[in-house]
């Protein structure tokens, strides 16, 4: 592996590139799919069930049909950033593939700073909401970008804080040694009020519902992706739910031991699988609250942010700090 | 301590939540697919008006009164008659209804003297033009009458 062009970098971060555009546009059309039969069968509806079996193919059909739609541009909208904004949406979720641990040795790249990168990038998203919903010179599309920053800023906090405390106890930003280390026992049973507030923040962050005011149907059209339509929806449409797929394998790494089964328990699954099931579940869980709960106020989002998630994650993490340095 | 009061029965309720429907996941589904599935249809439902079809004479019982073209407020129904013999009843020879302004009064259907009309079972009404609209029931009758006939030649078929 380490000699020749087959082994080098290079070679390593454009294939493993491919592999993850791949898998990315798969995962999107199988979650949409799955979030219509979700919503569907707790609606007691049977979801899309004409095309394929079991409505299986139909995302790839909603897929042509968005593609075969003409780009229109509202009047008077900014053009460079009214096609940048899909695009750029986009960016952050292939790299936030680069790092995620799907198995032993199957990362693409294993930084020293993978937890940071993620992160990092992931705040781009906001960045490209933003310029989808100035761009679009349409109030509601702006009054949801504005929205959709202002969420962002308060959850990121608890989120990374969350976070902080699992980065404590590993002293390591890597994910193959934060998964590594729970070999035996998952981060969720000792860190049970981190994860739960990184679930929180993290539907929040993919403006998921019930924190889906960025977009609330019911009060600004479609939010920041009011004005777009055709692929560039699509791209919307596509990022958020790949987003989602990052969001719930970065739990899975971080609280749910990775490719480790539960304590120490294999059952002879091979790594990947294991880290695909509880991804999928994660995920599922998360459609579950969308389909559960109504949207939350502006004010109540807010509250709850800085009043409840921040404080406890605050609490937690120098309890946790005060532990680590203890043992 | 009102504050962890709160996020406590918050938190609780949020689950109590889930468990609705987590529950609703696993129970049957009440919709079902429509051209290929349908479900029975109410008893009190009222279609259109048709002919009734008596069993002795195998036919309608219309007498061409004019009763319900006269009675019915919007203009719906068109009945034709013409007398076949010098001095004999009339015989019905077209009835249309024009189904896009019928408001379903159901008026004709009480004041027919021979109770030959009553309401249809139809609700598949979908037309492309005002003609979709206008309903031959003589026509339907007749389809009416040679499908219980292709019935009764497959029963005998059978028994």
């Amino acid at each position: 592996m380490s000699e020749g062009l087959l082994g080098s970098e290079l070679f390593r971060l454009i294939l493993g590139l491919v592999i993850v555009l791949a898998f990315s546009q798969l995962n999107a059309l199988f979650l949409v799919w799955l979030e219509r039969k979700v919503s569907g069968h707790i609606q007691l509806r049977p979801g899309p069930m004409e095309v394929g079996p079991h409505g299986l193919l139909q995302t790839i059909i909603d897929g042509v049909k968005l593609v075969g739609k003409e780009l229109i541009m509202p009047l008077k909208a900014d053009r460079k950033l009214f096609f940048l904004a899909p695009v750029l949406v986009f960016t952050p979720v292939l790299v936030g593939f680069l790092v995620l641990p799907f198995g032993p040795g199957l990362i693409i790249h294993d930084m020293n700073v993978g937890v940071l990168l993620v992160f990092a990038f992931s705040t781009i998203t906001v960045l490209a909401i933003l310029t989808g919903g100035w761009a679009s010179n349409n109030k509601y599309a702006l009054l949801g970008a504005v929205r959709s920053v202002a969420q962002n800023v308060a959850y990121e906090i608890p989120l990374l804080l969350a976070v902080m405390s699992v980065v404590l106890m590993v002293h390591s930003l890597s994910f193959s040694q934060i998964v590594a280390s729970q070999k035996t026992v998952w981060f969720v049973f000792i860190q049970p009020l981190a994860c739960l507030i990184y679930l929180i923040a993290a539907t929040a962050e993919t403006n998921r519902a019930p924190f889906d005011i960025p977009e609330a149907e019911s009060e600004l059209v479609a939010g920041f992706h009011t004005e777009y339509g055709g692929m560039g929806f699509g791209l919307f449409f596509l990022a958020e739910y790949t987003n989602m797929f990052i969001v719930c394998a970065v739990a899975t790494s971080l609280f749910f031991g990775g490719w480790n089964g539960p304590f120490g328990i294999s059952l002879g699954i091979p790594g990947v699988f294991w880290f695909l099931i509880k991804t999928y579940f994660l995920i599922f869980v998360i459609m579950w609250v969308r389909w559960t709960f109504p949207r939350v106020r502006f004010d109540q989002l807010m509250n709850f942010s800085w009043k409840v998630l921040i404080p406890l994650s605050l609490v937690n993490l120098v309890i946790t700090a005060i532990v680590v340095k203890i043992i | 301590m009102g504050y962890f009061k709160d996020i406590f029965n918050g938190g609780l309720s949020l689950i109590e939540g889930m468990g609705v429907t987590a529950r609703r996941l696993f129970r049957p589904l009440v919709t079902v697919q429509y051209p290929r599935k349908k479900i029975p249809l109410s008893s009190a439902y009222r279609g259109h008006i048709e002919l009734k079809i008596f069993g002795e004479s195998g036919t309608h019982k219309c007498i061409v009164c004019l009763n319900c073209e006269k009675t019915c407020p919007s203009g719906v129904i068109r009945v034709q008659g013409e007398k076949l013999k010098e001095k004999g009843p009339k015989t019905l020879t077209s009835y249309v209804i024009d189904f896009s302004r019928c408001s379903l009064c159901g008026l004709c259907v009480e004041i027919c003297p021979t109770s030959t009309l009553k309401y249809s079972r139809e609700y598949e009404l979908v037309g492309e033009t005002w003609a979709d609209c206008k309903i031959d029931l003589l026509a339907r009758l007749a389809r009416q009458v040679e499908e219980m006939e292709a019935e009764k030649k497959t029963q005998g078929i059978a028994a």
